[in-house]
């Protein structure tokens, strides 16, 4: 048995009811995974939930996405933690769909599969120059600060340049916008990836650029995020009145949308700066009504960047199919550049497609309805794929926040409930579930991270950062965090 | 450092709060302070709770409230509630179904409440902007949406009726659309 935290499942089989439970298997233990498997359980009396994830840890971008300075963000995986732990649920972490096990085989062990797997790529702009060194996908930035093992071995240059050009005006962009200029005594008192916080205090970076295809009443930031980066210390705000002027389509997306209208409100309030800037101030500039044309290479360094190209936008307004005005950026013919030497894309991310399920790669999402898989979704008569379900980024694509997931969780559980009522999802024979899984996983040598386990990780991780006065200090090595679990 | 203090108490504490049968003062309830706007605000709101409480410590029965939760399902609960209470506290006391991701620290919409009548909303205290950033994104939010865990029990509220909103079935692709506040 290769199993960490052993043999705790064994006892529940013989607490097993008479009548054999329906047993669900959750991949992903994000809070698309982790709210679904709680609704399952708060509304099946007799339902087993298993969580699986790829990492040895849970929570998915509780941990790792989620900015290091937003503690508060991550209470959330204490509910999360009182689910793992309900006897009626098990997590197996370092169990990966489609290596470790593929989903026909965990659809034949199990009643139902919900996929809450996420969005683990990233959209590309597809303009010339993308591949040259200095660019990279937000997410992968994201990653590397958290210390998600993934990205342990980023390495990005921050010491070859003092400017940063970021795509994107939402959330993920203003979180990689105030980790490259918050001062890092302050980020040292968080949970950030020790080798983000030492190459951050490092870093020569002064200059953030923040470049939105729109203007300040498009952009996709919520309040609080904007709030927060505005009151950055020691850093000045740069953004040209004129982009402030709005126009009345504008006025009409901001009647229609209370987060516009405050997002554009706090833009118009620091417009304004407190003071005038000092030598050696950072600074952080809005760029509206400009798109990416192509990343420049730098004279200095071959296949490096050196700067970007942005073509001047205008807004065209129309009406969407919801009747509520849309406004489009298109190209004017007006260039303009900007040098830097890091660049960082937070337009999206993606999901990623696996073998036998049937996937969107248009909306980067799997077909379904209300989260029930579609079979086929290009017949005019929708066929669903009977026990197969999807929730969170995989299902609706990779916006909201933590909150959102469960209202999602919510209208996957009602399919779930329909066809459990239904008897659709009753087999013949009762289904192995978790016995089933662990046993296939110790065939093939793969070493699952019980909840048990991955408590050890996260003891060791607390002990650390106790240490440096900090709340934790992450382990961002596949084998030191398989290590720690097994001890 | 209060962050590596509340992160070691975490778990500690909320298990603690579930078990605990009657109020008492949790220090460590208090929501992680994380930006300095905040740090002034729940001082306030603690430092008046705290005194509330310990003045009232002499009496036997604490002053208490009746508030109505209405449910998702349309089902009515009421409940009693201490005076300096919080009403995502007084939810979880009362095995409640309201959600508390943050517990309580201002940095989720999840213990969106509706207070169902105008009056009694009037007599809130204006929500600040932080709690304003979180209504932002609350689903499904109304003219007398707030805050569960910043709705405090006070004398004039006795008889509040709150609302859980109910997620809808037709669920956006893209989230919701909060209507103009």
């Amino acid at each position: 048995m290769a199993s960490f935290g052993k043999f705790r499942w064994i006892s529940r089989r013989f607490t097993a009811h008479p009548s054999a439970p329906l047993r669900i298997c959750v991949v992903g233990s994000g809070p698309g995974g982790f709210y679904t498997a709680e609704k399952i359980l708060k509304a099946h009396e007799k339902v087993e939930v298993d969580v699986i994830d790829r990492l040895p840890t849970p929570f998915g971008l509780v941990r790792s996405g989620v900015a290091p300075d937003h503690p508060e963000t991550k209470i959330v995986t204490n509910q999360f933690s009182r689910v793992a732990q309900n006897e009626r649920c098990s997590f197996f972490g370092n169990v990966c769909l489609g290596s470790s096990v593929t989903l026909p085989e965990l659809r034949e062990m199990y009643n139902a599969v919900v996929l809450a797997y996420g969005a683990e790529s990233d959209r590309c702009l597809g303009i010339p120059g993308e591949e040259l060194a200095g660019i990279y996908a937000a997410r992968e930035f994201v990653w590397w600060y958290n210390g998600h093992p993934d990205c342990r071995n980023l390495d990005p240059d921050l010491k070859s340049t003092d400017t940063a050009v970021i795509f994107g005006q939402g959330n993920v962009a203003l979180d990689v916008a105030r980790i490259l200029l918050r001062p890092t005594a302050e980020l040292a008192r968080t949970d950030i990836a020790s080798h983000a916080l030492a190459a951050l205090e490092e870093s020569s970076i002064r200059k953030v650029y923040l470049v939105g295809r729109r203007g300040p009443v498009q952009a996709a930031c919520t309040a609080k995020e904007l709030r927060e980066v505005l009151g950055i210390k020691d850093l000045h705000i740069h953004i040209q009145p004129a982009d402030l002027v709005t126009t009345p389509a504008d006025e009409i997306e901001m009647k229609n949308n209370r987060i516009r209208k405050r997002v554009y409100e706090l833009l118009s309030k620091a417009v304004t700066p407190a003071h005038a800037p000092y030598p050696g101030e950072r600074e952080l500039h809005f760029v509206f009504f400009h798109k990416p044309d192509k990343f420049l290479e730098s004279n200095d360094r071959s296949g490096h960047l050196g700067g970007v190209q942005l073509e001047k936008t205008i807004l065209k307004a129309f009406v969407g199919d919801d009747e509520l005005v849309k406004q489009v950026a298109v190209g004017t013919g007006v260039y303009a550049e900007i040098s830097c030497g890091l660049s960082l894309k937070s337009i999206g991310y993606k999901s990623i497609a696996i073998d036998g399920l049937p996937f969107d790669s248009d909306k980067g999402i799997v077909p379904n309805v209300g989260g029930r898989v579609l079979a086929d979704a290009s017949k005019d008569h929708m066929q669903y794929d009977t026990g197969l379900y999807v929730c969170g980024w995989l299902k609706r694509g990779p916006t909201g926040i933590i909150g959102t997931n469960l209202y999602c969780a919510e209208e996957t559980l009602a399919c779930i409930s329909d066809d459990v009522d239904k008897g659709i999802l009753t087999s013949n024979s009762p289904k192995p579930g978790r016995d089933g899984l662990l046993q296939l996983l110790d065939s093939r040598n793969t070493r699952v991270v019980t909840f048990d386990a991955w408590e050890k990780i996260d003891t060791e991780e607390k002990r650390r950062g106790n240490l440096k006065n900090r709340p934790r200090e992450k382990l961002t090595t596949w084998e030191e965090l398989l290590k720690v679990a097994s001890e | 450092m209060f962050f590596s203090r509340f992160y070691r108490m975490g778990a500690h504490t909320i298990k603690s709060l579930v078990q605990a049968p009657t109020l008492t003062p949790r220090t460590s309830y208090l929501p992680v302070v994380h930006n300095q706007y905040l740090q002034v605000l729940r001082h306030e709101l603690f430092s008046s709770t705290t005194a509330k409480l310990e003045s009232e410590d002499g009496n036997e029965e604490k002053e208490k409230i009746n508030v109505t939760f209405v449910e998702k399902d349309g089902e009515e609960t009421h409940i009693k509630v201490p005076v300096g209470m919080s009403m995502l506290e007084a939810a979880h006391e009362n095995d409640i179904d309201l959600e508390g991701a943050c517990e309580g620290s201002l940095a989720c919409s999840t213990c969106h409440v509706i207070v169902m009548d105008v009056d009694q909303y009037n007599k809130l205290p204006d929500p600040t902007d932080e709690e304003n950033d979180m209504l932002d994104l609350a689903f499904g939010l109304t003219e007398t949406s707030r805050l569960g865990c910043q709705i405090i029990a006070k004398p004039e509220l006795d008889g509040l009726r709150l609302a859980i909103p109910a997620a809808t079935r037709n669920f956006a692709v893209d989230g919701f659309k909060p209507k103009p506040h």
